[in-house]
């Protein structure tokens, strides 16, 4: 599976949540476990890692969004 | 005694206030959100008052439309419950203003206690023992490498405005703190608009224990013990036990008389929580904060103790005696709270739902605290406890198998449910021998 390292990652919500915060913005460069987005759902603030090195290539959320399962937040290059 | 009583809160803890407040022949008001109309709280009062939407902003966190439902029913005393207003001494101050009776300490005394930093400064020139760390939010890292000596190392960089974990990061030595500080640093500012940082003492092996104090009418302050509350997710409670297996017979009296001390420091009134911290390896321990309000994890310390906790704080608010001999207190066998929460037992990540099955267990020992029933709703607009599920025994290992029996028979389908990290918890080696730490659920999840 050497094409990983190519391949965009793509970053997605994995339950029904508000954006509480951004943390990062596009074009900024990120390490592997980095808070990208806080997102908030039943009064607990979960952060969004980072789940590689890599530059933030897009942001698809902004604070105040509702996401739900599965949206992509954003994609690490 | 007052008649009325307004429950100014949700779920499990305002039907748990509504249970004593009927229990003393007295007349329970709930009042609730939108959201909630369909909940066991709602139905059991004896009046119910809707005071807004879902949003919390515009009703359970709304003064003015608690305090109009209070006009409204007339009622003469007002319970916060926890979270929401419990805390807010401009709640307190203006439920008084209005005539009413405030079921909690007084409005000073959460003021106080609601500064961390005041709080832990005024407990030890009470003779209470604190963390090291700074006073104030360290200017700059070289007014942090300073701090740190005075210290010692490890030292946890801390930004003022975080929570929940998030902001915080352990620094070994002075070059870790030197990249440490300026990562929270930049994380707080970016995040919460707050830059600030403090430094405290980092404990690698931590429990949290607590004790329960009492401020009587008569102006004495009382404690009944404690509870251990170390199995955390995310620094949030999951399960807590009294007595604690870390605290023997020496250790608690310290714990109390320091508990005691603090509470007296305010002139404490009505129920409220002295948290500390246990350094496993030292057996000290060290104040962290008060917190006044009746805590979550109330009913391991009744269970133990035989007390109704909800209507001591009424008798108290009344200017009555307990009722109980206070100079008499002696807690029999051993209790375990394990907090049922909408979540998934993996990662611990919400999960609201409709409940489409809710059967509770049952038995000798076993006591549920539910907010939440058969075809009702979990809605993401609140915290994602449904139950709490409480077990009595002779000893810790009596209350460990009805815990385990407990689980195995509470059945909840619909929202995401973490019951199988309690069947897992219950039979964990670290947890049954009593020996653990709060980073007891993180090794699990490694």
């Amino acid at each position: 599976m050497w094409l990983d390292a190519t391949v965009a990652k793509e970053i997605r919500a994995e339950m029904v949540a508000n954006v509480w915060k951004i943390v990062v913005t596009q074009g900024d460069s990120v390490a592997d476990g980095d808070t990208l987005v806080i997102l908030e759902s039943m009064k607990m603030e979960i952060p969004v890692l980072a789940e590689s090195d890599g530059v933030v290539a897009a942001l698809h959320v902004a604070e105040g969004d509702v996401v739900q399962e599965g949206d992509v937040i954003a994609i690490i290059d | 005694m007052f008649e009325t009583v307004l429950v100014a809160n949700r779920g499990e803890i305002a039907r748990r206030v509504i249970r004593s407040v009927k229990s003393l022949g007295l007349r329970a008001v709930a009042v609730y959100s939108e959201a909630d109309e369909a909940l066991p709280f709602v139905k059991e009062a004896d009046e119910a008052v809707l005071i807004g939407p879902a949003a919390p902003a515009q009703s359970y966190r709304d003064i003015e439309a608690v305090l109009e439902a209070a006009r409204q029913t007339r009622a003469e005393a007002v319970h916060p419950g926890y979270g929401f207003l419990a805390e807010d001494p401009r709640f307190a101050a203006r439920v008084q203003a209005a005539g009413l009776v405030w079921v909690g300490p007084s409005p000073e005394a959460i003021e106080q206690m609601g500064d961390k930093i005041r709080a832990r400064n005024l407990v030890a020139a009470a003779g209470v023992p604190v963390s090291r760390g700074t006073e104030r939010p360290v200017a700059d890292l070289d007014a942090a490498v300073g701090a740190a000596v005075g210290i010692g190392y490890p030292l946890m960089v801390k930004a003022s405005a975080g929570g929940g974990g998030m902001g915080m990061s352990v620094a070994v030595d002075e070059s870790s703190l030197r990249a440490e500080f300026d990562k929270v640093q930049a994380f707080a500012g970016r995040t919460f608009g707050d830059a600030s940082v403090l430094l405290e003492r980092f404990y690698p092996r931590v429990r949290h224990v607590e004790v329960q104090i009492l401020g009587l009418a008569d102006g004495r302050v009382v404690a009944l013990g404690e509870r251990d509350c170390s199995v955390q997710r995310r620094n949030q409670k999951l399960v807590e036990e009294s007595p604690s297996p870390a605290v023997g017979p020496e250790l608690r009296m310290r714990m109390v008389e320091a508990a005691v001390r603090a509470g007296e420091a305010v002139g404490y009134r009505n129920a409220g929580t002295v948290e500390c911290l246990l350094d496993t390896e030292t057996g000290e321990f060290v104040f962290l904060e008060m917190n006044t309000r009746l805590q979550v994890e109330h009913p391991v310390t009744e269970m133990v103790f035989g007390i109704d906790l909800v209507e001591q704080q009424l008798r108290i608010a009344a200017q009555s005696p307990v009722s109980f001999d206070p100079d008499a207190l002696q807690p029999t066998g051993h209790a375990i709270e394990l907090r049922i929460n909408a979540e998934d037992p993996k990662r611990f990540l919400p999960g609201p739902g409709t409940i489409t099955s809710w059967e509770e267990p049952s038995g000798e020992g076993v006591r549920v605290d539910a907010g939440y029933a058969a075809g009702t709703t979990v809605t993401p607009h609140y915290d994602s406890l449904m139950a709490k599920l409480v077990v009595h025994g002779i000893d810790r290992d009596q209350a460990l198998e009805r815990a385990r029996a407990a689980v195995a028979s509470f059945r909840v389908e619909g929202p995401k449910c973490n019951l199988p990290f309690f069947a897992e918890l219950l039979d964990h080696p670290e947890f049954v021998s009593g020996d653990y730490d709060t980073g007891l659920v993180a090794r699990m999840r490694a």
